[in-house]
């Protein structure tokens, strides 16, 4: 059975359980005692993974590291329809491969942010992850925008959410968490409320479900 | 706003958890809005600071304890963590943006479970919070007892929705504990109690210390429950305005769940804490 390393807090980990959830696919987890363990960088982790990073899976005997490579792990093997990851579209792949890109730059800003002003990381500089997590976001706002002006609802073009919508969500989402408003990116609010309705969808601390009440609004 | 209340000021806080103090030293940290350095030499002596001079320091239940004045007391006793059949944890120090006591409010209340611990610590329709007792004892301490809630995922151990019995318990203005009910072990409770060290009347840090009956329990379960918890409630927080709680009595309008709210304030109010309050109208505070 595939098995998930995995942090509850973990925004990168919450990627594949969303993941995992979207395709229905059996897994176990193994809780990693992330803070203030930091069992993340204990010598047997080290040994799965010596970059020292959550998440990490296993299957079929292959261990596998990196949310985004995770992801496309994940939709190529268990997503039979091709949905998450289309992979004889080379132009929606690509789309899809640049925003996966983006993701990675939204970890390394709103969610460092998060760790320093949560989890009490000291030694990172918050007020520069926070500047940087504002230029993504406005660039992705922007994004988004345009998409609904030729009625696209996802990041990347088509009927149905990505990866791209995957990797971009959690840190998305928990960024007030960093000190990271997003009352002036009100497309970016629209996606992830569109993206909290997608079936399966589950939470995580710090991310509620949608209210009701909207349900009405959303088309 | 500086911190001239006795009462708080000259009483022991937890300023850093030893487990992240063996990962990094030194630690810089905040306590009153004054800085406070914690490290640890290579015979392992903790040693706290305050712009170069020694602050009183001790080491207990896992964290490093400091006052920025003369402790008038000792740090709460706590025998569930001398019980050789628990087991004892931090579960984690988080920055809070709230006041402290509002961290405490909130840590008293069962009417939020089933809506921001949806699943696990209560699940709708079941909202009804049932009457309780609130008693001030003898040692000025606040019992809430008799609480009764209908739980689908109590503890980590748990393996279906239980009927769970608390007593909260408030031993000092940033100081609360919770028994509970053991799934597994007939008439046993596990212990959660929360040090939140004071960092500004508005910004807070929460230690916690997990005593949990070992039978069926697993030790790395223990963090991850109470995190998972802990970061349910953490947006909340955050989101409560204003951030000081209010003292004045007509400030927020209470409902019958909020008995122990009511007395928490009121026993607040008694004993002129204004940090991180709004004191209440007609106060000289």
């Amino acid at each position: 059975m595939l098995k998930l390393y995995d942090y509850e807090l973990s925004g990168n980990c919450y990627k594949i359980r969303l993941m995992l959830s979207f395709l229905d696919v059996v897994h176990s987890i193994e809780s990693v005692d992330f803070y203030p363990g930091a069992q993340h960088k204990s010598p047997a982790f080290l040994r799965l993974n010596p970059m020292g990073q959550l998440p990490v899976i296993e299957d079929a005997g292959m261990v596998l590291r990196d949310a985004q490579a995770i992801l496309i792990y994940l939709a190529a093997r268990y997503d039979s329809q091709g949905v998450w990851f289309p992979r004889d579209d080379p132009v929606r792949l690509g789309q899809i491969a640049q925003w996966l890109a983006f993701a990675d730059s939204i970890t390394a800003t709103a969610s460092v942010a998060r760790l320093h002003d949560g989890l009490l990381y000291s030694h990172v500089d918050s007020e520069a992850a926070r500047l940087g997590a504002h230029k993504l976001f406005r660039i992705l706002d922007e994004h988004l925008y345009f998409c609904e002006q030729v009625e696209q609802t996802w990041i990347c073009p088509g009927d149905q959410p990505t990866l791209a919508d995957i990797a971009c969500f959690p840190y998305v989402m928990l960024s007030e968490e960093g000190g990271i408003s997003r009352i002036d990116y009100p497309a970016l609010r629209r996606w992830c409320d569109r993206f909290k309705r997608i079936p399966g969808f589950v939470v995580m601390p710090g991310i509620f479900h949608a209210g009701p009440g909207l349900e009405a609004s959303t088309v | 706003m500086q911190c001239t209340h006795s009462f708080l000021f000259d009483d022991w806080h937890v300023v850093a958890d030893m487990e992240l103090l063996t990962q990094q030293t030194p630690i810089a940290t905040t306590l009153f809005e004054s800085p406070v350095t914690v490290q640890c030499d290579d015979n392992g002596t903790v040693i706290c600071e305050c712009k170069g001079s020694a602050l009183p320091t001790q080491t207990r239940y896992g964290f490093v304890w400091t006052s920025l004045g003369e402790p008038a007391r000792d740090i709460v006793h706590i025998p569930e963590a001398y019980e050789d059949d628990r087991y004892v944890v931090s579960g984690g120090s988080f920055f809070v943006r709230t006041s402290g006591l509002r961290v405490v409010e909130n840590f008293l209340d069962m009417g939020h479970f089933p809506f921001v611990h949806s699943g696990w610590l209560g699940d709708e329709p079941h909202t009804e919070v049932k009457p309780y007792e609130v008693t001030l004892t003898e040692e000025n301490e606040i019992l809430a007892t008799e609480c009764y809630f209908h739980q689908p995922v109590a503890s980590p151990t748990a393996t279906g929705g239980i009927e769970v019995e608390y007593t909260y318990r408030v031993y000092r203005p940033f100081t609360v504990a919770l028994y509970k009910t053991n799934p597994v072990c007939d008439g046993r409770m596990d212990y959660i109690v929360l040090f939140i060290q004071p960092v500004s009347p508005e910004t807070c840090v929460v230690h916690s210390l997990l005593c949990y009956v070992k039978e069926g329990m697993k030790r790395s379960d223990l963090r991850w429950f109470m995190q998972l918890i802990f970061s349910q409630d953490k947006p909340i927080l955050e989101n409560q305005i204003p951030r000081r709680l209010p003292l004045d009595p007509r400030a927020e309008t209470p409902i019958r769940a909020d008995k122990v709210a009511i007395v928490y304030r009121r026993w607040l109010r008694d004993h002129n804490v204004s940090y991180g309050a709004i004191p209440a109208q007609g106060d000289p505070r």
